[in-house]
């Protein structure tokens, strides 16, 4: 009878543990967008002394130290002025910097439009007071108070700076270089099994924007608003494009060592990744398709429960400061945010190539914005897909 | 010059009126049975129940939440859905299957190449040598499970070392389903190896000569002595090459390509789309799949064999 007893015990600890976790069991935070307000956290009234370091999330090429590249170095200096030591974690994906930051351990974010939001509305992170941020005054103004770094008229971050999703090729095998998205979503492509596409439900949009201009039957008037006709139709697209992957790529690192070997051949990219693996000698060149791109729009925000938020204040000061934002921007391939950066970067033309101050340029750009389901592009006779639809449509899609 | 000390060679002299500490405490757990019991249990069970049964139960519990979409936030309210979306949606079972099929082959794979080499570690190899076999063995256990799997990475890239040993770019397998097989199964090999080795250790020299002395040829010896008598640790090095595979998620991101299995998806919803209570939903499928497993197993007296 004694492996029963023993049984029982166990059991009971078991319920034990049960019943402590339901006690936890609160309302859940609600409705969704819509109706509802991000959680009233306070901005920090004033600035302190640094705290001796600060935890960031970045995407990858954001924050460097000169280990990548002893010439690209932007943290150095703001170690020794501030004596915050940076740390930082590089996200791979919006969902996974969201991930991130609900765990508590992390000061600042570099927030993309599809993880803002998502971040305000769970009460992660906090109101910014941009009056701390002497260089904040230098922004462009096409940049500041946005859907995507703000709530009726509340900062929540400041702007880092912007840019489009890219299609990268190597030039020994992709002949002739493609001009459009088509490229990596022919069935019949020459080369299939060498095709790479994004790892994240985002990667949607750039299936429904590629539809948007191929097939305006469809009627898709933003990229981030599907329908469930519309949605089915990007989601099949992928289904057929999955036939040609090689392999999706998520890891920055694994993408370079692809294109290197020559696995990948052919593939949505970052403008850094293009720069790494030129560096790595690959035979790449990378293009903005003649449909446009879907691109980002980054946010540093500050979280709501930061152990560091002196440091993190002077990060955010320092990363949109001319010099650093022409450095970043450069390093990543992207616009700055800061309009006295175009003065400092390296090569003269930057801003210009890269439509710093082009906003019509950027009306072409479909920044990552979470789906909801309120339709983003205004429509109000429909619904649309929500962001959780798309986690499990690309799941299906992966197969 | 040191002196030798001669006072430090004197044996200490024991006190005989005062009993030390440790003596009068280990005499009370004499007497007292049932304190030495729960002395001795409580660590292992504590970690027992609530480290190990714990995390499962927490884990079951967290199965029937469900993720607010918009923010992320846990909603703490019962529900069944998550199964519902496993059971219905076609795709996972696509991917069960697919897992399910992958631990199954890197199983055969890693039997069909451990048994000849158990056999000859135990059987044929002489004791000296056969020791540096097992070293050799174990060695690779101690490589970072990464960096073999980018070894891996490396050895398949197209135009890498093994397409050059099958005559050029593109001849070998290249990432995907086939390259997860053969990287598991490398990875694995050793925990199959060395149950076969312990079990062929244990089966005596004498029956193999009676065999052959009734006339049998070593076919025949294989299959009706060998055999039967290793098939409980064929089983026992089965559930470690079987689950090992069945939840592994790092060596198919790597060189899979394409291809997710149930531990990709596991790590899709934690990492990726912060859905815990669907991972854990997922994360059940492997539980109940090794659990069918080791029933099974258990009816072949293998689990004699751990």
């Amino acid at each position: 009878m004694r492996p029963t007893k023993w049984w029982t015990a166990a059991a009971a600890v078991g319920l034990l543990v049960l019943a402590a976790c339901g006690d936890n069991a609160d309302s859940g935070s609600g409705s969704g967008p819509g109706g509802i307000k991000p959680p009233k956290i306070d901005k920090m009234a004033s600035l302190g002394a640094g705290e001796g370091s600060v935890n960031i999330i970045a995407w990858a090429g954001y924050v460097e130290n000169g280990s990548t590249d002893p010439k690209v170095d932007w943290v150095t200096g703001f170690e020794k002025e501030t004596g915050c030591k940076v740390n930082v974690k590089i996200g791979a994906t919006s969902d996974e910097m969201v991930t991130l930051m609900k765990t508590g351990e992390y000061d600042t974010v570099s927030a993309s439009g599809d993880a803002s939001l998502r971040l305000i509305y769970g009460g992660d992170v906090a109101p910014v007071n941009t009056d701390l941020i002497p260089n904040y005054k230098d922004v462009f103004d096409g940049l500041k108070n946005k859907a995507w770094n703000s709530v009726d008229g509340v900062s929540y971050g400041v702007p880092h700076g912007r840019g489009a999703n890219l299609l990268m090729y190597r030039t020994d095998s992709v002949n002739p270089a493609p001009t459009s998205w088509s490229a990596v979503f022919d069935p019949s492509s020459p080369y299939k099994g060498k095709v790479t596409a994004y790892d994240s439900p985002i990667y949607i949009a750039d299936a429904a924007l590629y539809l948007m201009k191929t097939k305006p039957d469809l009627g898709i008037k933003n990229p981030y608003a599907l329908d469930d006709k519309q949605f089915n139709a990007a989601v099949d697209l992928l289904k057929q494009q999955n036939k040609i992957i090689g392999e999706y790529w998520s890891d920055y690192t694994k993408e370079v060592s692809a294109f290197k070997a020559g696995n990948s051949v052919l593939g949505t990219t970052w403008q850094v990744i293009v720069n790494l693996a030129k560096a790595d000698s690959a035979p790449v060149e990378a293009i903005l398709p003649s449909e446009g791109a879907t691109g980002w729009s980054d946010t540093w925000m500050v979280a709501a429960k930061a152990k560091h938020p002196n440091c993190a204040y002077k990060w955010m000061n320092h990363i949109i400061s001319p010099e650093a934002n022409a450095a970043v921007a450069e390093w990543f391939g992207e616009a700055p945010s800061n309009k006295l950066a175009c003065g400092k970067t390296a090569d003269a033309n930057h801003c210009a190539t890269f439509h710093a101050e082009d906003e019509a340029y950027f009306d072409k750009v479909w920044y990552w914005t979470t789906p909801i389901t309120q339709c983003v592009d205004g429509r109000t006779d429909v619904k649309c897909k929500d962001y959780a639809a798309w986690t499990q449509a690309w799941t299906e899609i992966k197969g | 010059m040191v002196k030798p000390s001669v006072e430090s060679a004197e044996p200490a002299k024991p006190a005989r009126r005062v009993q030390p500490v440790g003596r009068r405490v280990s005499a009370w757990l004499h007497r007292h049975a049932g304190v030495r019991l729960t002395a001795l249990l409580v660590a292992p069970l504590t970690w027992l129940v609530v480290a190990y049964l714990g995390a499962l139960g927490v884990l079951l519990v967290s199965a029937f939440w469900t993720v607010n979409g918009f923010t992320g936030d846990v909603v703490h309210q019962p529900t069944v859905d998550n199964f519902r979306t496993i059971v219905s949606e076609a795709v996972y079972r696509r991917v069960t299957i697919r897992s399910i099929g992958v631990a199954a082959a890197v199983t055969v794979v890693t039997a069909v190449i451990a048994l000849p080499m158990a056999f000859y570690m135990a059987k044929v190899a002489r004791p000296g040598r056969r020791r540096w076999l097992v070293i050799a063995i174990l060695t690779p256990l101690w490589a970072s499970y990464l960096v073999k799997a980018y070894a891996w990475r490396v050895l398949l890239a197209n135009g890498g070392p093994i397409d050059s040993l099958l005559g050029g770019p593109g001849r070998g397998p290249g990432y995907g389903l086939t390259a997860t097989v053969i990287v598991l199964s490398y990875l694995w090999l050793p925990y199959m190896i060395l149950p076969l080795f312990a079990g062929l250790e244990r089966l005596p020299d004498s029956l193999l000569e009676a065999s052959a002395d009734l006339g049998a040829r070593s076919w025949r010896t294989f299959r009706s002595v060998v055999m039967p008598m290793i098939v409980p640790s064929l089983f026992a090095g089965s559930i470690f090459t079987f689950s090992l595979s069945l939840g592994d998620y790092i060596t198919v991101q790597i060189v899979g390509g394409k291809t997710q299995l149930i531990g990709n998806l596991v790590y899709a919803n934690i990492g990726a789309a912060n859905n815990l209570p669907f991972a854990a939903a997922l994360a059940t499928i492997p539980v109940a799949v090794m659990v069918i497993y080791l029933f099974a197993v258990r009816r072949s007296g293998a689990l004699e064999e751990l």
